[in-house]
């Protein structure tokens, strides 16, 4: 018998596998067709202060081997997410959840902590400061090392939950921005986001997506995300959670080689919506095929020697 | 309602129209619930799937009409019999009948006339008397009238450069017409219009570049005076009274 756990800051998670956040809304649509306990844990959809309605449509445009998104952080806020959304969400799922916090300043990714850290089902809190698909914050504040820290010390401050920064491709220096949430006492780090990316339509000459840019994604950006996490790794301390590009089980493995204690899945969900459940049932057999009895062993693997 | 993957072998596929594709498939068909409702198919080499109406089904057959726009539709139309595809079915809310009345009417211009196939067919079986508005820019693009007809509904088909048909739009057809209700699908333009004109409640199937097509991603929001909707999951079809434009 292989074993599939990962322990993240302190949370045992019978695999790795977590669906990314935006890209398994609160569960629901998925618990509708395979009992969604067989997850490692999952990352909700991203939350805000205030409700969200997002970006105009079309929000979606199609890449080779992946997708643009603008959705912009659609979402009820952060009362309705906990007074509506959490309970439900409960129901079908059992095990600890990881709250996506998204923001448009220091003191409302602090005020939305603050009030996640009261949810028992919460496990882990991640800080999406790498949003793309939204002006004045989001991305703002994970190009910047310095507004990187601020906001991890001002999350930090008001919970007692694990507390991972989701960062940003879309910079020179990734470690740098790395250390610096880990300085200031992030327990963990979340990447890839989306890479900012266009698509242009030939009869309109103009760009597909209402807002012009969004977030890439899909399996065409797995060697980005998968350097990155090497290349943080090598750098911090703190746990990994490798996200981007991962479509089935020999990715979640390279992930993990790379330094990934956790292995989100994004894209591949919306276009295969079993993935995650396939992946961890094919892991097993992949671990097996490649002499891998523990997956925590591997962890960073690639790094040695 | 819930979604279901299934895998469709192609029985057949041929030209209807100018870039218009009759494509029938075998396979289960019991996620299907409502006419209306849509399917989200996978063509290799594209990474997301391709959202297409359901035209019309029975247990183990699922007709598709769709138009070739782009290189997914195009690579669809090369597919042969007997091909496999991986289809998400059973997506989206679908037309509620209970309302219809006695004479419903129901709109379709261009690629929004399959749906009304089936929803024709359904109403017609429990004996209501619908009438069909098919809208057509001209007549080569003209298809499906002779299988409404066959159904038993009083056909009317429009064409915006009079080639066939009545010359105009569907709402020149509409505006003589009595119905207790109408269902429509088909570009926003004629949407907008069958609904200044409509004189009673109906229902509107919406189209939007879609992501997931089950609900998940959010691609496809739209507002409505009842919420936010998913055009993908809470549509595509909602109410006139619901509809902001």
């Amino acid at each position: 018998m292989v074993n599939t756990k990962v322990i993240l800051s302190g949370l045992t998670l019978d695999n790795p596998i977590i669906p990314a956040s935006g890209t398994f809304g609160y569960g629901y649509e998925f618990a509708e067709i395979y009992d969604i306990n067989c997850l490692g844990s999952f990352s909700f959809k991203g939350t805000t202060k205030e409700p969200r309605f997002g970006n105009p449509t079309p929000r979606i445009a199609e890449t080779p081997a992946g997708m643009i998104n603008s959705v912009g952080l659609q979402n009820p806020g952060v009362d309705k997410v906990i007074s509506e959304e959490l309970p439900k969400l409960r129901k079908c799922f059992l095990k600890p959840v990881i709250a996506n916090i998204g923001g448009f300043s220091i003191d409302e990714y602090a005020f939305v902590a603050e009030k996640l850290d009261k949810e028992d089902g919460v496990g882990i809190l991640e800080i999406n400061i790498s949003c793309p698909n939204v002006h004045n914050g989001g991305m703002s504040f994970g190009t910047s090392a310095e507004m990187a820290a601020k906001v991890t010390k001002a999350v930090k401050a008001v919970t007692t939950k694990p507390v991972y920064i989701k960062l940003s491709p879309n910079v020179t220096d990734i470690v740098s921005i790395a250390k610096a949430c880990e300085y200031a006492g992030a327990d963990g780090i979340s990447l890839i986001n989306t890479l900012l990316g266009m698509r242009i339509d030939l009869k309109k000459r103009r760009p597909i997506i209402a807002n012009k840019m969004g977030g890439f994604s899909g399996s065409a950006i797995l060697p980005v995300a998968l350097r990155m996490v090497y290349q943080v790794y090598d750098a911090v301390k703190i746990p990994i959670m490798g996200i981007g590009g991962v479509t089935n089980a020999n990715d979640v493995i390279e992930m993990m080689l790379a330094g990934a204690t956790g292995v989100q899945i994004g894209a591949a969900n919306l276009v295969d919506p079993y993935v995650c459940k396939d992946i961890i049932e094919a892991l097993p057999q992949v671990m097996e095929k490649y002499g891998i009895s523990s997956l925590k062993e591997i962890i960073g693997g690639a790094h040695n020697g | 309602m819930a979604m279901k993957q299934e895998f469709f072998k192609i029985v057949s596929q041929k030209k209807i129209a100018k870039e218009v594709m009759l494509m029938i498939l075998s396979g289960k068909t019991d996620g299907i619930t409502a006419s209306g409702q849509f399917v989200n198919i996978k063509i290799g080499g594209f990474f997301l799937r391709r959202p297409i109406s359901v035209c019309d089904y029975d247990e183990n057959t699922l007709t598709l009409i769709y138009k070739v726009v782009g290189e997914g539709t195009s690579a669809m139309a090369k597919m042969n019999s007997g091909d496999t595809l991986d289809i998400l079915t059973g997506l989206g809310n679908g037309y509620d009948l209970s309302v219809s009345g006695n004479m419903p009417l129901l709109i379709g211009g261009g690629v929004g006339v399959p749906p009304m196939y089936n929803l024709c067919k359904k109403l017609i079986k429990e004996g209501k008397r619908p009438s069909v508005v098919l809208g057509f820019n001209g007549k080569d693009d003209i298809f499906a009238e002779k299988e409404f007809v066959t159904l038993g509904a009083d056909v009317y088909v429009t064409t915006v450069d009079g080639s066939n048909g009545i010359k105009g739009f569907v709402t020149d057809v509409m505006k003589d017409l009595d119905y207790s209700y109408f269902y429509t699908c088909g570009p926003e333009p004629m949407l907008k219009a069958v609904y200044d004109l409509s004189k009673t409640s109906g229902q509107f199937s919406f189209e939007e570049r879609m992501g997931c097509g089950f609900g998940a991603c959010m691609g496809c929001s739209c507002k409505t005076k009842y919420g936010n909707k998913r055009i993908c999951k809470d549509g595509p079809v909602l109410v006139k009274e619901e509809i902001i434009w």
